[in-house]
């Protein structure tokens, strides 16, 4: 027994490889060797083995969820898995890894602390590697990891191992993303999955698991400067609380403590916390990604999508963002139609200005536009919304460095944006 | 769930806090994103933990969202009981709209009397949100809970049919929730879908959630059935050549009469419980509800129709 698993935030881990690469065996596997598979699902793995007179379970009838897809024979949409090790709880984004569906990588890699890539070690890296990797290098996740799988079909070959892992190497170094840890695998034979490979002694580094359990987190947000979208105000009006007035809103980086000085933007309006609540709980200090509720010394106008910052360490505010938007919709971009942009907890008018340039989704490498981003494509922008917006650089903070865009005509989610800076 | 290795840990923890804040922030995102949001309250324990979180959510305001019952009126009565409580606890407003309306209305017909009620409350709720013109629905769905559910978004759209079209889900990147819709478009809510059922077990016992005294172990008069302890009642009845026995059981879930049934079970006290779950090697849905077990993908298919 041991209770410092729960003590971590959770793990969110995206996956992704080409179809047929055998992610929903490892996933499978993963599951059935931390013993995570229920006793009646258990069950109907053996009962399908011995109808099929298999001696491996099919790990994929674990993870194979729609009916539409188990029709075709491949999984179409980001589903997500949850499972505990010794050390952590994890969250899976099971990333499906047929072509058109970039989108949903993105969607799995937009939360994810880490990003495990499969390669068939028969067919070493491909378009869809490429592409994996330079989705994880665009949205920041902090851990990459390339599983090389089918090992026991190359013989357990160091030398295909070691070639595939430096062309990873070295296309991460040209994407400017530090050298993502290779682990060679058999996700059917289990080897370096959970448990350690007696057949591949040369590999001298931890399996999969391990590598997983020993990620960072979400605990580089506490470092960041503090940032709160305001998701409400809170205003009971009842005889109890009469004069009560609270900000709501999660804490999304950084910490807070009563007394502290706060600056409130766009309008960049300063006062002091007077108050910490979680329910009813009131607390001193508070820090990411705590949900709370907080009362301060002045009576401001603050609303909601307004956003509480640290004001020596302020956000931008600006009128107009310089971005990168990885399109979703099956329309393309209409440069002369106005769209929605969620950032935040405010929803602003927007129009595209500018398509400056695509990038190429497997170099990130920029190419012309020719006036078109359409499904599965990354393109810089030029934004203007129809307010002021504060916002930090992607990469400095995911949480006010990023938004959607949304169609107002269909009420489609058409893009994912990354927030390059203020433009000119 | 492999809990094997899993102790109850206090509430400050940043497991627990992370998923609670992240409840917290789905939950006032719906309060702002909506004009009239329900929040589906089944009696269960899922439901139970939504309302608490609502509560901690908008304090000191009370909660914003009417909590609606679809009642099949095959409920066991503790069920009833405890959704009166919890409504006075919480100071919540509640409606409840029963499946008998239905059929007296003609919208729903059942093939037999004694039949599971539990995929007509689609009909009902749908009913429901019609009349009461409700244009969203917060549910204690969980993505663990089965393999339908992995893919669910947590804000989920159902076309005017109530339908969840699982290939034309919108894309859900970050927290950013896109809360607009279409007409005759609804919104399905789960701010619980990253918990699974241990993290659902080990809330309610470190904040101290009410639950109906079905989840915890009693005697009760029941029948083997095929491995399923199913539980006699006036809706159940033994069938011939049947002997009943007197066992020691819990419910892991509430709902139908007809086809929720109990596991054995010693555990009376929230400790003990915990533990249970923790060595549990049946999947929830798996051990407790007949109308699931009859084919795999008979959730996606009532999904499909409409119930959450
Ligand atoms: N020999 C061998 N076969 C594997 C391994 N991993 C997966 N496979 C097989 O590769 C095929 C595709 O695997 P699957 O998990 O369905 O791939 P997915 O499309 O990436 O989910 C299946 O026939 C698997 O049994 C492995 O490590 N070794």
């Amino acid at each position: 027994m041991s209770d410092t698993n729960f003590l971590r935030a959770p793990l969110r881990v995206t996956t992704a490889g080409s179809v047929d690469d055998g992610k929903s065996t490892l996933i499978g596997r993963l599951l059935y060797d931390l013993d995570a598979v229920p006793i009646d699902q258990r069950q109907a793995l053996e009962r399908d083995m011995e109808r099929k007179g298999r001696t491996i379970p099919d790990f994929a009838l674990l993870t194979d969820g729609l009916l539409a897809e188990r029709e075709q024979g491949i999984t179409v949409d980001v589903a997500y898995r949850y499972f505990a090790s010794t050390k952590r709880k994890f969250i899976i984004a099971d990333v499906p890894g047929h072509e058109q569906y970039t989108r949903n990588m993105a969607t799995g890699a937009s939360r994810a602390d880490a990003a495990v890539t499969l390669i068939d070690a028969r067919r070493g890296v491909t378009v869809q590697t490429r592409r994996h990797l330079c989705i994880s290098a665009l949205l920041r996740v902090r851990t990459q990891i390339i599983a090389v799988n089918k090992m026991d079909l190359i013989g357990h070959d160091l030398r295909r191992f070691a070639a595939i892992r430096d062309e990873v190497a070295d296309f991460s170094q040209r994407l400017g993303r530090p050298i993502p840890t290779a682990v060679p695998i058999s996700a059917l034979a289990g080897e370096n999955v959970v448990h350690k490979s007696d057949q591949m002694q040369w590999y001298d580094g931890p399996p999969l698991l391990d590598l997983l359990d020993s990620a960072p987190g979400e605990s580089f947000r506490l470092e960041l400067p503090l940032r709160m979208p305001v998701q409400g105000v809170n205003r009971p009006q009842t005889t109890e609380h009469h004069d009560f007035r609270g900000y709501m809103g999660r804490i999304e980086s950084g910490a807070m403590e009563v007394g502290q000085k706060i600056s409130i933007y766009p309008a960049g309006l300063t006062t002091t916390i007077t108050g910490i609540y979680v329910g009813s709980t009131q607390l001193q200090r508070a820090d990411a990604p705590t949900s709370v509720t907080i009362t301060v010394a002045d009576e401001l106008d603050v609303t909601r999508g307004d956003l509480i910052g640290d004001p020596a360490n302020p956000p931008q505010v600006a009128r107009k963002l310089a971005a990168d938007l990885i399109w979703l919709d099956r329309a393309p971009l209409d440069l002369r139609r106005p769209y929605l942009i969620k950032h935040g907890a405010r929803t602003h008018q927007a129009k595209v200005e500018t398509l400056d340039h695509l990038l190429d989704i497997t170099t990130l490498a920029e190419i012309e536009a020719e006036g078109q981003l359409a499904t599965n494509e990354i393109g810089r922008v030029a934004l203007r919304l129809g307010t002021d917006v504060s916002f930090d650089t992607y990469e400095a903070n995911r949480a006010t460095g990023a938004l959607v865009m949304i169609d107002p005509a269909t009420n489609a989610t058409v893009a994912g944006g990354i927030i390059r800076g203020a433009s000119a | 769930m492999n809990m094997n290795n899993v102790a109850p840990i206090p509430a400050q923890d940043l497991a627990f806090r992370s998923i609670e804040s992240e409840a917290i922030h789905i939950l006032r995102e719906t309060a702002a994103e909506f004009r009239n949001a329900a929040l589906l309250f089944s009696g269960g324990k899922d439901s139970a933990v939504i309302v608490h979180l609502a509560s901690k959510a908008f304090w000191p305001s009370p909660i914003p969202f009417p909590l609606l019952h679809i009642d099949t009126e095959h409920n066991f009565p503790e069920v009833i009981a405890f959704r009166d409580d919890t409504a006075k606890r919480y100071g919540a407003r509640l409606s409840v709209r029963s499946l008998e309306g239905s059929i007296e209305r003609g919208t729903v017909v059942l093939g037999r009397e004694d039949e599971s009620r539990n995929p007509h409350q689609a009909v009902t709720l749908l009913e429901a949100i019609e009349e009461m013109k409700f244009d969203a629905c917060i549910g204690g769905a969980r993505r663990d809970e089965e393999k339908a559910r992995a893919k669910e978004r947590v804000f989920s759209v159902r076309n005017e049919f109530g339908q969840w079209e699982p290939r034309s889900q919108r894309p859900e990147l970050w927290d950013l929730y896109n809360g607009r819709l279409s007409k005759g478009e609804n919104m399905r809510v789960f701010p619980i879908s990253n918990w699974t059922e241990a993290d659902v077990w080990r809330y309610i016992a470190a904040e101290n959630i009410h639950l109906p005294s079905l989840y915890f172990a009693h005697e009760r008069e029941v029948v083997e059935r095929s491995g399923v302890l199913v539980p006699i009642t006036p809706l159940t009845p033994l069938k011939p050549r049947e002997k009943p026995e007197m066992r020691s059981v819990r419910f892991r879930t509430v709902g139908d009469i007809t086809c929720t049934c109990p596991v054995a079970s010693t555990a009376r006290t929230m400790d003990e419980i915990l533990e249970e779950v923790i060595a549990a090697r049946v999947s929830e849905r798996g051990a407790t509800r007949l109308d699931d077990q009859a084919s795999d993908s008979a959730m996606e298919e009532r999904k499909r129709a409409g119930y959450f």
